[in-house]
């Protein structure tokens, strides 16, 4: 599956935005995503398994409120990461 | 009068280190043996806008731990083993236990300050989160490990309150200071939440605030629930702890396990109200703070926009006005919890930061202060090392 990460998790990714990632979950993708790229899964997801505040997944544009839903092959993932603040 | 290089010559001849953390980055700042030369060796700053909390040295190995912040995506904590030339991410970064007791599922927010361990365990770290959370490493900060005997007390659920009461940047564990004469004997402040102390190496936890006023608790001799904002405990002196307090500054009587108000001492127009305190590496008696304006509705910038330091030669019964150098009016910032300190030179380098973005120095134990740089972001924090 092709995975759109927001800038501020390209230092994990050499720089690239777009990924390949599988998983029958988001949650499992979110574990291959960390076994390609270590540490990249707790700037999403906390100790407590909850999502971070100001990040946002989107599956096939549809976004998503729990990292326990379902994925099938050709869905597109897109990360989303709040840049507000000062 | 204090220079730059502009070639990193310097570098090789480095004879004291400034890390100065602030709100968009880490700067490095080296100089020569005379102090007089100063260099900083990055165009953009290290970890370029991120928030850094909190930089600190272990002089004995050379190992840099850095406590920051990048935006949304969690606390960060980072190490380098080449005197700063290179970064590399913790493998495992602070993290509360998972629990699924309701009340217990905290997550780090970020990390606030870093301390070393005890002279005897070179590779040990201690980080102080926000909400409180107390986490060590004893590999030289590559995995770090949650102080279950202080994140797990059920005290510490109590002092964090509710989250709409909590201190404008979050509840902050800080000033974690581990007796130089005993590894098991720990000693922090929480913000809100009060001085804590613990004997068997952070195992078990009791507070440590007699004598210390909280205007804003009804009990006058409440246990806990203070607001300490910067605890020293000195390096080469058994028991001689200050503390800069939300209400004052206070000196321990160990014997008495009971704290004094030596900032009664301060003068009455300038009071006693501040954020960090900086104690001389060998001189027990000698300790400075940065006093601002804790009226009304705590403007926190310098009383009249006279900014000056305050030092005491002896323990805290008198003190002197110290502003040769530093701005006579408009000089409306103020100096945080970790941004003020010392090297271990000698004669002492005294620094600090400010919140609008100035690193000042003196060399003569704060009697004449010399501006290091200006435009800087906000300035978090401040720690010098002689190498």
């Amino acid at each position: 599956m092709k995975v759109t990460l927001p800038t501020p998790l390209i230092e994990y990714t050499s720089g690239n935005r777009h990924v390949e990632a599988g998983g029958r979950t988001l949650s499992e993708l979110l574990d291959d995503l960390d076994r390609q790229y270590p540490g990249i899964r707790f700037r999403m997801v906390d100790e407590q398994g909850q999502v971070r505040p100001h990040m946002r997944f989107f599956v096939n544009r549809e976004l998503q409120r729990t990292i326990d839903v379902p994925l099938k092959a050709g869905d597109a993932v897109l990360v989303v990461a709040a840049l507000s603040g000062g | 009068m204090l220079g730059w290089h502009t070639k990193e010559t310097l570098m090789a001849k480095t004879s004291t280190l400034v890390l100065v953390g602030t709100r968009k980055g880490l700067f490095l700042l080296r100089a020569d043996k005379s102090r007089g030369k100063w260099w900083v060796e990055e165009s953009i700053p290290h970890f370029y806008g991120q928030q850094v909390n909190h930089a600190v040295m272990n002089r004995a190995t050379g190992t840099l731990i850095v406590a920051a912040k990048p935006g949304h995506i969690g606390a960060q904590v980072y190490r380098s083993t080449d005197g700063g030339k290179s970064f590399a991410e913790a493998k495992v970064p602070p993290a509360f236990p998972k629990q699924d007791n309701p009340g217990y599922g905290w997550a780090v927010n970020h990390v606030f300050w870093i301390s070393r361990g005890h002279a005897t365990l070179p590779k040990t770290w201690f980080a102080g989160t926000s909400p409180h959370g107390l986490f060590r490493s004893d590999d030289d900060g590559v995995t770090w490990a949650s102080v279950d005997g202080f994140n797990l007390d059920p005290l510490r659920l109590t002092l964090l309150g509710d989250e709409k009461e909590n201190v404008p940047d979050g509840a902050v564990l800080h000033s974690i200071n581990v007796d130089p004469f005993d590894a098991k004997h720990i000693m922090l402040g929480m913000s809100g939440g009060g001085v804590f102390e613990t004997f068997d190496e952070g195992k078990s936890w009791k507070p440590l605030n007699r004598g210390v006023q909280a205007d804003f608790l009804p009990d006058p001799e409440a246990e806990y629930g203070h607001d300490p904002h910067c605890l020293r405990m000195h390096p080469t002196v058994r028991d001689m702890v200050y503390h800069q307090n939300h209400c004052g500054i206070y000196k321990l009587d160990r014997k008495a396990n009971r704290w004094s108000r030596i900032g009664d001492n301060m003068p009455k127009d300038i009071g006693d109200i501040g954020f960090p305190m900086t104690l001389h590496p060998k001189d027990p008696n000698k300790l400075w703070v940065f006093p601002m304006d804790g009226t009304t509705v705590w403007p926190r910038v310098s009383l009249q926009g006279k900014p000056a330091a305050y030092g005491s030669l002896d323990g805290g019964k008198t003190w002197k006005r110290l502003d040769r150098g530093l701005p006579k009016a408009h000089g409306w910032f103020t100096v945080k919890r970790q941004a003020m300190g010392a090297d271990q030179a000698d004669p002492l380098g005294l620094y600090f930061g400010t919140t609008g973005g100035e690193m000042w120095a003196s060399f003569d134990e704060g009697a004449k202060w010399n501006c290091l740089m200006q435009h800087l972001p906000m300035v978090l924090s401040v720690e010098a090392f002689t190498l």
